[in-house]
C-alpha cells in the first residue's frame, strides 16, 4: 500500500518534506516513525488524514500521515 | 528600591508617588492592572474620556534574574471591546520600571488643551513635557528621537499615528533590546494613550537591584525554573522556528482560518510557514533566534531580512503571519513582513487590522490575495487617517458594519485570532468567555487540543473543552501576573519541577509562603474581578457568544460547525 508521509520542522533535516512511501499492509504509525530513524520521544503530534492519531494507529492505502516534533507557540 | 505606585494626572499635569496599599502589595502584572482599573475606573465611562485610566504594571518577578520574567501588563477599559483589558508585551520596559521601584504607572485624566506630551520616568518620579516634534511620527522615529535626546539605554513606550487618531485597533509599542518594537497589541489601548495625549514614555536606565527576601532560595529556584524551560522541547523548536511553526500544524488540523474564515486550510500554507521562514532567514543573513527581553531563554523572536539582506522586521509572529497571510490569502512572506513593519510603525494591532482587511476583502474593497493593495491601504489610507483608513483601523467589526458584511469574526468587537473555533472547540470557549473579547492567549487550549501539551483533548469533540478552557484561563491569569512569558506554560504543564520553582521564586522575592493553591486562587480572583467589571459595564451572558455564522456555516475540511449552546457556555463561570 501507499501512504503519503509529511514531515515538519527539524524532522525534515536529512529526510524529506513529503513523500509517498510503499508500506506493508497494516503498518503502524510507530513503524513508519522507526523506519525514518526518528526517535519516538521526539514525536509531539501525529495526524492521520488531518485527525490526531496514536503511534499504534494502523495505516491504510491512500492515507496521509503527518509527523511533527514537540512544538508550541501562540 | 521600595515598590511604589507612580501616578500621572494629565488633566492638571501633576504627578505623584504613593505607597502601595496593603491589598495590592501581593499583586503584579495583570492582577494589579485589573485590580486598579476595577477599583478606580467607572465601568460605564467612555474609554476615550477623562475617566478612563491607563495602567502599566511589571509582573511580580520582573526586574529579577528569573528567566522569561520581563513581561509588562497594560490595562484600561478597552475602547474596542468596552470590557476591561489587559494586554501583555515584552520589551525592556517591565524590567526597567521594576528596577525603578515602579510597581504600577497610572495615567489618568485628559488634557483640556489641544497639546501633546511625553512622560519621563526616573527614580524620583515622573515628569511631564510638552511634545511637538514627534507628533504624527511613527514609532521607529520616536525610538530614534529618544535615543538622541536621552541616550540609547532609555526604555521607550510609544504610540504611532494610529494611537494619535484614536483608532480602535491602535496598539502601544515597547522598545526591545535592539531598539525595535514589541506591542501591547490588542484592545485599542494605543487609543487610550492617545486620548491622554501622551505620545511616548521614556524610562531611565537604572543599576538598582531588585531586593530579595531570601537571595539563596531565589537563586536555587531560578536555576530549577530556567532548567525546566531550557530542557522542554517546545523551547527548542520555538527558538529555531519561531511561533510561525504553527502554520503547518494548524493547517494540517483543518483549523487555519482562511479567506475570512470560510475554509480551514490554506493552499499557500507552505510559503508562509515557520519552516520556510527559517530557511529564508538563514539564506538572507537574518537572525533565527532573538529575545524580546533580557533573560529570555526561549528566544522565539527573530530578525527577518528582505531579499537584499536588509532588515525588514523582527518579532514576526504566527498570528500576524496568519492574519495577513491565510486569512487574506496572501502567500508571500516578504509582503506580510513588510505589512508587519508598517503596522509596527503606525502602531496598530496586526491581528485586528489584518482580520479587518480580510472582512474588507469579502466586502470587495480589495481582492483576496492582493498583498500590494493591502500594503497601499496601510501606508496611504490607515497611516494618513483617510475615511477608509479609519474604517479599517477601527477593526473588523467596524468594517463589517460599514459594508454590510455578515461574516465578521469577532467576539465583543475584537477580532478572532488564528484558530478556527469550529475545528478546535476548546479555543471557541476561550474566545466566547474571555473577559477580554476574542483572545487566544487568555486560555490557550491549542496546547492540549492540538499540540498534546498537558495531555490531549480531541479538538473536534465538545467533551472536556469547558474545563480545559477554564483551567487554562485561571492559570493564565496567574501567570500573566508574575511577569512570566506565556510560553513558560508549556514547561509548567509538562514538567513537575517548573510550577513549584516559579512559586518558590515569588516567595523568595517577597518573603511570602504561597502555595500552588494560592496561585490558583489568585487566577480565579483576577478573572472574577475582570468579569465583575464587565457586568457593571453592561455585559451579560449573551455577549459570551460566537458570531452566528460559526453555527450556520460548516468549515472544511472537517465540515464542522460551532455547536455549543448558550447554556453550556454559561457554565464556564461556575467556579
Amino acid at each position: 500500500m501507499q501512504v503519503k508521509v509529511k514531515l515538519f520542522a527539524g524532522f525534515r533535516d536529512g529526510r524529506f518534506k513529503e513523500r509517498l512511501l510503499e508500506l506493508e499492509d497494516g503498518s503502524s504509525v510507530r513503524a513508519v516513525v522507526k523506519s525514518l530513524g526518528i526517535n519516538q520521544e521526539d514525536v509531539g503530534v501525529t495526524m492521520l488524514n488531518s485527525r490526531h492519531c496514536s503511534l499504534d494507529s494502523r495505516l491504510r492505502d491512500g492515507d496521509i500521515l503527518a509527523i511533527f516534533p514537540v512544538i508550541g507557540g501562540g | 528600591m521600595k515598590d511604589r505606585i507612580f501616578r500621572v494626572n494629565m488633566t492638571n499635569l501633576e504627578t505623584s508617588i504613593e505607597e502601595v496599599p496593603g491589598h495590592w502589595a501581593g499583586l503584579g502584572g495583570r492582577a494589579l492592572t485589573s485590580a486598579i482599573v476595577a477599583a478606580e475606573v467607572d465601568p460605564l465611562c467612555h474609554p476615550l474620556g477623562p475617566s478612563n485610566k491607563l495602567v502599566f504594571a511589571p509582573g511580580l518577578l520582573s526586574g529579577t534574574v528569573a528567566a522569561n520574567s520581563g513581561r509588562l501588563s497594560c490595562g484600561a477599559k478597552s475602547p474596542l471591546t468596552g470590557t476591561i483589558k489587559e494586554s501583555n508585551a515584552g520589551g525592556t520596559a517591565a524590567q526597567m520600571l521594576a528596577r525603578l521601584g515602579c510597581k504600577a504607572l497610572v495615567i489618568e485624566g485628559r488634557p483640556v488643551e489641544d497639546r501633546w506630551y511625553s512622560l519621563h520616568v526616573t527614580p524620583g518620579g515622573v515628569s511631564i513635557s510638552e511634545e511637538t516634534e514627534l507628533v504624527g511620527q511613527g514609532n521607529f522615529a520616536v525610538v530614534n528621537a529618544v535615543h538622541e535626546r536621552l541616550g540609547e539605554k532609555h526604555g521607550v513606550i510609544t504610540i504611532g499615528p494610529a494611537g494619535e487618531m484614536l483608532l480602535l485597533a491602535a496598539n502601544i509599542s515597547v522598545k526591545d533590546p535592539d531598539g525595535k518594537l514589541r506591542s501591547h497589541g490588542r484592545g485599542g489601548l494605543g487609543a487610550v494613550m492617545g486620548s491622554k495625549r501622551v505620545k511616548f514614555i521614556a524610562i531611565d536606565p537604572s543599576d538598582s537591584q531588585i531586593p530579595l527576601a531570601d537571595p539563596d532560595a531565589f537563586k536555587a529556584a531560578s536555576r530549577t525554573f530556567a532548567k525546566a524551560l531550557l530542557e522542554h522541547p517546545v523551547s527548542q523548536t520555538l527558538g529555531e522556528y519561531g511561533t510561525d511553526i504553527l502554520i503547518n500544524v494548524v493547517n494540517e488540523a483543518g483549523a487555519l482560518p482562511t479567506r475570512n474564515f470560510t475554509k480551514g486550510q490554506f493552499e499557500g500554507h507552505d510559503a508562509i510557514s515557520g519552516e520556510t521562514m527559517h530557511e529564508l532567514i538563514k539564506k538572507r543573513g537574518g537572525k533565527v533566534k532573538h529575545f524580546c527581553h533580557r533573560g529570555c531563554v526561549i528566544q522565539c523572536s527573530q530578525v527577518y531580512n528582505d531579499k537584499e539582506g536588509k532588515y525588514l522586521t523582527s518579532g514576526f509572529e504566527y498570528e500576524s503571519i496568519w492574519a495577513m497571510g491565510a486569512d487574506c490569502c496572501v502567500d508571500d512572506l516578504d509582503i506580510i513582513a513588510e505589512a508587519d513593519h508598517i503596522m509596527d510603525d503606525i502602531g496598530i494591532d496586526t491581528i485586528e487590522t489584518s482580520v479587518a482587511m480580510g472582512v474588507a476583502m469579502e466586502a470587495g474593497v480589495l481582492e483576496f490575495g492582493d498583498g500590494p493593495e493591502a500594503l497601499r491601504i496601510l501606508r496611504e489610507e490607515i497611516a494618513r487617517g483617510t475615511p477608509l483608513g479609519r474604517i479599517i483601523g477601527n477593526g473588523a467589526a467596524s468594517v463589517g458594519r460599514t459594508f454590510g458584511v455578515t461574516r465578521v469574526p469577532v467576539v465583543k468587537n475584537q477580532a478572532i485570532p488564528a484558530y478556527d473555533p469550529r475545528a478546535i472547540k476548546g479555543i471557541g470557549i476561550t474566545y466566547a468567555t474571555s473577559t477580554m473579547g476574542a483572545d487566544h492567549t487568555a486560555g490557550y487550549t491549542i496546547a492540549t487540543n492540538l499540540l498534546n501539551s498537558g495531555g490531549h483533548v480531541d479538538p473536534l469533540s465538545k467533551e472536556g473543552q469547558l474545563e480545559l478552557s477554564r483551567n487554562l484561563q485561571i492559570a493564565t491569569a496567574a501567570v500573566d501576573s508574575t511577569g512570566m512569558c506565556i510560553f513558560t506554560a508549556f514547561a509548567i504543564l509538562d514538567d513537575e519541577s517548573c510550577l513549584p520553582a516559579l512559586i518558590d521564586m515569588i516567595n523568595a522575592r517577597y518573603g511570602t509562603s504561597l502555595t500552588a493553591d494560592d496561585v490558583t486562587a489568585l487566577g480565579k480572583k483576577v478573572l472574577k474581578t475582570e468579569r465583575e467589571f464587565n457586568l457593571r459595564a453592561g455585559f451579560t451572558p449573551v455577549h459570551d457568544r460566537l458570531p452566528e455564522f460559526f453555527s450556520r456555516e460548516a468549515v472544511p475540511p472537517h465540515n464542522v460547525v460551532w455547536d455549543f449552546s448558550g447554556q453550556e457556555i454559561d457554565a464556564f463561570w461556575d467556579f
